[in-house]
């Protein structure tokens, strides 16, 4: 017998238990639809942080390299860092000069500030300082204006570029571009707006900054700071040739004996990707194995309704034997009710966990539900459908005719 | 002519406990094409489980079952629901229609183990409850039906598929005595047509529609009666 027609046809018979049982078949699906609602919320979340991380750290650049005392998520004492040399201008100047593996090197330093402007003020700017390659380096954008140029960043020029936060606090319906704002007690020129880049994983906000050519910092908030050097590499495929390459001239320039370890970082955004990896994929294992768990229950719900719906059919199976049902056709015929019981279970699921990651987006948490998680889902039902069905059909299957038939 | 079932020593042992209960104990029995049959004998006598086993819904200790040339003694599972399904049409005492699909439905099933497509399944079915009297019926559930109805929709059913044998377990015992008779005329007629009829009875009336009449006891043939010389 042809098996396309047999799945249709078990299909009509399990709708037509479905809806004879109603009550019993609803109470049925509900431990799948509270499990299936779980898992498809928890991949909406992770999903919505996934790609808000992705978001975030672009604006890290995959492509560059950060020289600092410091590392990025470093195991050591904060001490130990920051008792090693300083990173000099002069090291800037040396690897500058060696390197023939980037694409551009800027030095930058930064520390907050509180901002004027008029009677206005804002205090905790990141109050960032760099050389005009800096926008290069970083592929910073100009919204409005233009990034300063290499003369003004030689010479220390009073100029500044703002970030989107300073211009709504400063600037809401006024051309920011040619004012004079005050950072700390010293007067800039705002010569740029930059792009707005949003926050960083929601936690502080990458607009509430500004920029100014690294001389003039030097001049008014003095020298005696470690650096960051920004190298961007010439060929992102190459990434590691660069590295190599900047940690040999940066131990020439820093003059590290041979044989001792380096006495600086080489910070990346893989170190941020590799740190929130192992953070997020143990969220994902204990989130699974917590969903996972409601589905169980939901499965081991499924499977007593079926073995209840078997023994009430003993009589059904052993009529429907003595007409020529096969063992198959049996088993396919509980199993594809299982199935539909549970994939009724997994929609209803999904129709309930669709408003509730909205709910969470706007109020708590990124959340994004794309097609690959309802087909997930669904997967799934099908899946506990499988599981939970597959001993109650195959114990009907197995069914004696004879004794079936005389079952009352 | 050659016999349609040819049944050689058949022996059925239940195992209860320690002791071997012989329900048959060596039963030869040939039927022969558009024969109709009364296989009769007190309850203990073996008839049931004779019945069973030539309606393929139970297999011999031992000895040999042959339907049109077929050793079904040796089938396994899903060929005996194969031969089932398409040489054997089963009338029940109880009439074992299934209860929440119509008379159509019902009548439809064993097509869709035959794996017939919609539109044929539908147009024989449809032929199969004319021909016992339920045209006007197609699309009542058997609740909705008389019980001389229901059994009409089971004899149907046992014919859709153009079987061998029909297989009837006590069709009458659940009718009144007027019913009864209307569902026996309903054989005779199936006899006249060409239809090999096996029928499983205690009641003497019943027994007395057919041409032949076994007698069971204690598993074995007590005697085998023609009315026609065939």
């Amino acid at each position: 017998m042809n098996i396309l027609l047999e799945i249709k046809e078990s299909i009509i018979i399990a709708v037509t238990a479905i809806l004879g049982n109603k009550m019993r078949s609803i109470l049925a699906t509900l431990g799948i639809v509270i499990g299936i609602t779980a898992v498809t919320l928890m991949q909406t979340a992770i999903e919505g942080i996934n790609q808000a991380f992705e978001k975030s750290i672009a604006s890290i650049g995959a492509d560059v390299l950060y020289v600092q005392k410091f590392e990025w998520f470093g195991k050591e004492d904060w001490a130990f860092y920051r008792n090693r040399k300083d990173i000099t201008m002069n090291q800037f100047e040396f690897l500058k000069k060696f390197s023939q593996t980037s694409a551009s090197i800027s030095p930058s330093v930064g520390s907050m500030r509180t901002l004027k402007y008029g009677d206005l003020s804002l205090e905790n700017v990141f109050t960032l300082a760099s050389t005009d390659e800096y926008q290069k380096t970083l592929g910073v954008n100009v919204d409005d204006g233009r990034f300063f140029n290499a003369r003004e960043s030689e010479g220390g020029y009073p100029v500044c570029l703002i970030g989107y936060d300073v211009k709504k606090a400063f600037f809401e319906n006024v051309n920011p571009i040619g004012k004079t704002i005050k950072i700390g007690s010293y007067s800039f020129r705002v010569i740029g707006v930059l792009e707005k880049q949003g926050s960083m994983l929601g936690l502080f906000s990458l607009d509430n900054r500004v920029i100014l050519p690294i001389q003039r910092f030097f001049t008014l908030f003095g020298t005696k700071r470690s650096l960051s050097i920004n190298v961007k590499a010439a060929d992102i495929n190459k990434l590691d040739e660069t590295k190599e390459e900047v940690i040999s001239i940066m131990r020439k320039a820093r003059k590290v004996p041979l044989g001792a370890k380096d006495d600086f970082g080489i910070n990346q955004q893989e170190a941020f990707k590799s740190t929130y990896e192992s953070l997020t994929s143990l969220i994902k294992i204990i989130g699974s194995l917590i969903t996972s768990l409601s589905l169980i229950v939901g499965s081991v719900g499924i499977a007593n309704i079926m073995f209840v719906s078997v023994k009430e059919r003993t009589k059904e199976i052993g009529i429907r034997k003595a007409i020529g049902a096969r063992r198959r056709t049996i088993l396919l015929q509980f199993l594809i009710e299982s199935i539909v019981i549970c994939l009724l279970g997994g929609i209803i699921g999904i129709m309930i966990a669709f408003p509730i990651s909205l709910i969470i987006n706007a109020f708590v948490l990124p959340t994004s539900m794309p097609l690959w998680i309802v087909g997930l889902s669904l997967f799934i039902s099908i899946l506990f459908g499988l599981m939970s069905g597959y001993f109650p059909a195959y114990n009907a299957a197995k069914l004696d005719p004879v004794d079936s038939l005389r079952y009352e | 002519m050659g016999n349609l079932i040819e049944i050689r020593n058949l022996v059925k042992v239940y195992e209860m406990g320690a002791e071997e209960l012989f329900a048959l104990d060596g039963i030869d029995l040939d039927i022969k094409k558009n024969e109709y049959i009364a296989i009769m004998g007190p309850s203990g006598s073996g008839k049931s489980t004779l019945m069973n086993i030539i309606g393929c819904l139970d297999t011999p200790t031992s000895g040999d079952y042959i339907l049109n040339d077929k050793n079904v003694s040796e089938m396994d599972d899903d060929e005996l629901a194969g031969i089932r399904n398409k040489e054997i049409g089963f009338v029940f005492q109880t009439f074992n229609l299934l209860p929440r699909i119509d008379a159509l439905h019902n009548v439809e099933l064993p097509l869709i183990y035959s794996g017939l497509h919609y539109q044929d399944r539908v147009q024989k079915a449809e032929e199969a409850l004319v021909n016992v009297g339920l045209g006007d019926r197609l699309k009542h559930k058997p609740n909705e039906l008389s019980g001389g109805q229901r059994q009409r929709v089971a004899v149907a059913r046992a014919l859709v598929n153009n079987p061998s044998i029909i297989l009837a377990d006590e069709p009458t015992g659940n009718l009144d005595s007027k019913t009864g008779e209307e569902i026996m005329a309903l054989f005779s007629d199936l006899s006249s047509n060409g239809n090999t009829i096996i029928l499983v009875t205690h009641e003497e009336d019943i027994a007395k529609h057919a041409q032949r009449t076994v007698k069971l006891r204690d598993g074995r043939i007590e005697s085998d009666y023609s009315k026609v010389k065939l």
